[in-house]
């Protein structure tokens, strides 16, 4: 497929570094001679230099045959205009970063249907409602959630003293008394999908699918804390902590923010009526404490510098802040923040990237099966990726025990008339199911990919 | 400095390079020329162990190219491809000096066409394809031939190809590296081919006609007649010269035709430019000469042919234009140093890195006079920045100390006058080919010593790489391993 990406920031460029991977033909247009010089040094992508909102800009990256233009900008109404434009001179589809809190859900849909953009994607929103997930559940370190929240995964990471050290995955649901499923493991570098027969040790990463009321009976079989956070220190007062912020008032948990910039914080104020803003540094322990740090029941550092939410955080967790989360952009500090055992980090550019990367391959499968949902699990090692199925001889009607898989595939879940069955080996997939895949080494373009051919 | 992939890339040019040299190889056994097909199979199979040694043990395709090794890669690939693609020549006993098969290869893969051969007529039909095949291979880069036909999975292969394509900057027609290097030959493929066609209509033997397009594809210049293409009919004179002028084109305007954007590929400002350079010079020159000649449309065709030839540092020639007064020949010298249109197969300085230079220059006079006044460079209706606009001024400087250096290596011990160092220099580092005096259209360098061969052979390898992959073998940090 023939993509174009307008505007190479942290998420273009991230989309970018993604979709190579899955074989596209990728045009990056940016105004900065730099930004694009760099990119094509690393990436076999064509660079444009330019203002993705000059039709002459447009047309040399070929936007007439283009299948999918993306422009994840700075700016929402470059992107809005950019993807307004590439639709007019050809692109099938759209796809426009918009984030400002006041494009509001009314507005949006308008300028959507107006624009004829097929997809608008707010990195900040759903950066928040992937840390308000958490949240709700802070034993684990990442939840994905699936068809309305029918299935969940998340990814919880073993401790020395876990219940689970030493246990064969066939005995899980015996033991604990809940329909989970361990559907892959991160051990060391290496993320594979596991068998019956294999054997859980402290400091695996593992991902659990199962339904919210089995995972909630999971953890407390485990001993693990699974109370929701009713009390949450925010620092930093971005559009991330706006959104989370408001997410979490309206469930009636009491937030504090915790910002720098007095123009910022009066804003908010405005905005957030229930949260209590406070001005300061947060990078001041004395403030954190004065303001609850150690009475706080979770902690998220949301500033724009990841290094201060890495140092922040760990100070946090030093303070036993029963949850810690930190915000980090940078792949680098990425892997070396949960080398320094911050094991719940969130990143906006990886979100927006997993979406688009989803949305690209239901695109090029609009036929088959075609791609609902992905999420990239185990530090982008394992895929998992909801389908919607077809009519398909070869797949439908089978018991699950008789389909030839291929190696490192695992069907995680079946969603059928709103309930959800974790499969064993005599559960068949009929067509209109959603089936949830989790794959560690591959690229599912469709249900069909997972045979063995 | 990566070791392992810059051996491994140079063993698969080897191996590409002994499969195509079974293809002369063929054509020497269609002729019954067994000597040179064994010589021709025997190379093949040492360029096939060398390669599988580089390869196998030497390297590893550990997909880590950035820059450094992509002009290590370029710069190697290409000495040890002429290294060994001088064998035939030498083993066959057709050339019995090595330097001279070396000096004779690189003309070739550098589409150079300067010859040491005293009587090409008396060469076997497998060499002389051989010779003449180098030309086409050289002309488009055999990196971009590997490129084509391998799938890379590191895009950082741009560093490659940035450095074996001419020009100031290499940009690519479509999105991937790998359907960028086949349209390219694809263009290159189909253009030939309809050269070919051409002649034989015209009445040239299929080998002759293949020979000839390999030499005008690749902005060659190698012949199979000793007075290269004087004593064909008008008629090929003209299709050559044309075509001459056509590969001299950027290929990017190719595939803008191809794809209907001929707005933008007839707004090229380059083109325009080489165009005019083109057509003044045929005019001076038909004037300056015309006296000679008994109509006016030889007159018109002979200058037009050697401008054409010259500018687009062919090489071919249907006159001894040594023989033409200085004033010609004057225009000739300075057309070798201008040289054709970047992202084509010829050499010299390219017609767009002349425009940028006056551009620049006009620039800073301007700034000089209005010392507050703020001015950007435009080229093709963008605006240069100051990195490209440096890179070219640098550029210009080395080209020209590097021109001197070369005029000075081979005037040790040389007994040739000024006249004929200068343009031996000129004609091998702007990869032409023939030069005035004694190494004129109608004599070759053979009379020249074995150092002087070696210096002018590293002086057409500087050409058609443009200059830095060469240079920064010469330079010690660039070997370091940190």
């Amino acid at each position: 497929m023939k993509i174009i990406i307008s505007g190479c920031g942290k998420i273009g460029s991230t989309i970018i570094s993604n979709l190579v991977e899955e074989n596209h033909d990728i045009v990056a247009i940016d105004s900065n001679p730099a930004v694009v010089a760099e990119l094509t040094n690393i990436y076999d992508i064509m660079g444009i230099c330019g203002n993705g909102a000059d039709s002459d800009i447009l047309d040399e990256a070929g936007v007439s045959d283009a299948d999918l233009f993306v422009s994840v900008a700075g700016s929402d109404e470059l992107n809005m205009i950019s993807c307004f434009l590439a639709k007019k001179l050809g692109a099938k589809h759209t796809v426009a970063r918009i984030s400002t809190p006041e494009y509001n859900d009314k507005s949006l849909a308008i300028m959507k249907q107006h624009l004829e953009i097929s997809l608008t994607i707010n990195p900040e929103r759903l950066a928040a409602h992937d840390l308000f997930n958490v949240l709700k559940f802070p034993s684990a370190v990442k939840i994905e959630s699936f068809s309305r929240r029918y299935l969940e995964i998340i990814e919880i990471k073993l401790k020395d003293d876990s219940l689970l050290d030493g246990v064969k995955l066939m005995d899980i649901r015996t033991k604990f008394n809940a329909k989970v499923l361990v559907c892959c493991i991160q051990r060391g570098d290496e993320v594979f999908i596991p068998n019956g027969t294999f054997v859980l040790k402290s400091g695996d990463k593992i991902g659990v699918a199962a339904t919210h009321q089995e995972l909630l009976k999971f953890f407390k079989a485990l001993g693990r804390s699974q109370k929701m956070a009713k009390d949450v220190m925010l620092l930093g007062g971005g559009r991330i902590s706006y959104y989370l912020a408001d997410l979490l008032t309206d469930i009636g948990t009491s937030v504090k923010i915790i910002e720098i910039d007095e123009k910022v914080c009066e804003t908010l104020s405005e905005g957030l009526t229930k949260a209590t803003i406070i001005h300061g540094d947060g990078a001041q322990q004395e403030l954190l404490i004065e303001e609850g740090l150690l009475t706080t029941d979770a902690f998220v550092s949301l500033t724009g510098m990841d290094e201060e939410n890495i140092l922040i955080s760990i100070f946090a967790q030093s303070q036993n802040v029963p949850k810690v989360i930190a915000k980090v952009n940078r792949d680098e500090l990425y892997a070396m923040a949960g080398k320094l055992g911050l094991d719940s980090l969130v990143s906006p550019k990886k979100i927006v990237s997993d979406l688009i990367i989803s949305y690209a391959r239901a695109l090029q499968n609009s036929m088959g099966s075609s791609v609902e949902t992905l999420y990239k699990l185990m530090d982008d090692k394992a895929e998992a990726l909801e389908f919607n199925v077809i009519e398909n001889p070869e797949l439908v009607n089978i018991p699950l025990k008789d389909l030839k898989l291929k190696a490192n595939i695992l069907i995680g879940g079946i969603i059928r008339n709103r309930k959800t069955i974790i499969p064993g080996g005599n559960d068949i997939i009929s067509a209109g199911d959603k089936v949830v895949v989790i794959a560690a080494n591959h690229k599912l373009q469709d249900l069909s990919d997972i045979l063995e051919k | 400095m990566n070791h392992k992939i810059v051996s491994y890339m140079v063993g698969r040019i080897l191996q590409i390079e002994a499969a195509l040299l079974l293809l002369p190889c063929l054509i020497s056994l269609i002729y019954t020329e067994w000597h040179s097909s064994l010589a021709l199979l025997a190379s093949a199979l040492i360029a096939f162990v060398i390669g599988c040694v580089c390869t196998h043990l030497l390297g590893k395709n550990d997909k880590m190219i950035f820059a450094k090794e992509g002009f290590a890669i370029v710069a190697l690939a290409w000495i040890s491809m002429s290294l060994v693609g001088a064998l035939p020549f030498y083993i066959s006993r057709e050339i019995p000096k090595f330097v001279d098969a070396f000096f004779e290869t690189v003309s070739g893969f550098t589409t150079t066409g300067a010859s040491i051969l005293t009587n090409v007529e008396k060469m076997s039909r497998g060499l002389l394809f051989w010779r003449s095949f180098t030309h086409w291979i050289g002309g488009m880069g055999v990196l971009v031939f590997v490129m084509a036909i391998f799938p890379q999975e590191s895009g950082r292969s741009i560093h490659i190809m940035r450095a074996e394509m001419p020009g100031p900057s290499v940009g690519k027609l479509v999105p991937r590296i790998r359907t960028t290097a086949k349209l390219l030959y694809i263009i290159y493929i189909v253009m030939t081919v309809v050269q070919i066609v051409l002649m034989l209509f015209g009445g040239m033997p299929l080998f002759a006609s293949v020979l000839h397009a390999f030499g005008t594809a690749g902005t060659g210049g190698f012949g199979i007649l000793n007075d290269s293409i004087a004593s064909y009919s008008p008629y090929l004179q003209w299709v050559i010269a044309i075509f001459m002028l056509l590969f001299g084109i950027n290929f990017n305007l190719y595939y803008l035709f191809l794809i209907k954007h001929f707005r933008a590929a007839l707004k090229s400002t380059e083109l325009w430019v080489y165009l005019g350079i083109v057509a003044v010079s045929t005019t001076i020159i038909t004037f300056n000469i015309y006296n000679t000649f008994n109509t006016f449309s030889d007159a018109v065709r002979t200058s037009f042919f050697q401008v054409s030839s010259i500018m687009t540092t062919t090489g071919f020639a249907t006159a001894d234009f040594n023989l033409w007064p200085s004033l010609s020949k004057t225009i000739l010298l300075t057309l070798m140093f201008i040289g054709s249109c970047a992202g084509s197969t010829g050499g010299g300085i390219k017609v767009s890195r002349i425009i940028i230079v006056m551009k620049t220059i006009f620039r800073d006079i301007k700034r000089m006079l209005h010392p507050r006044s703020v001015g950007s460079v435009k080229f093709e209706g963008k605006i240069l920045d100051l990195h490209t606009t440096n890179g070219v001024s640098v550029y210009f400087a080395i080209y020209f100390i590097l021109f001197f250096i070369i005029l000075l290596l081979i005037s040790f011990g040389s007994a040739f006058d000024i006249e004929t160092n200068f343009s031996a220099a000129a004609a091998c580092f702007n990869n032409i080919g023939p030069g005035l005096g004694a190494v004129g259209p109608t004599s070759n360098f053979a009379a020249y010593t074995g150092f002087s061969k070696i210096v002018l052979s590293f002086a057409m390898l500087l050409g058609r790489l443009e200059i830095f992959p060469i240079l920064l073998i010469f330079t010690p940090i660039f070997w370091k391993k940190k």
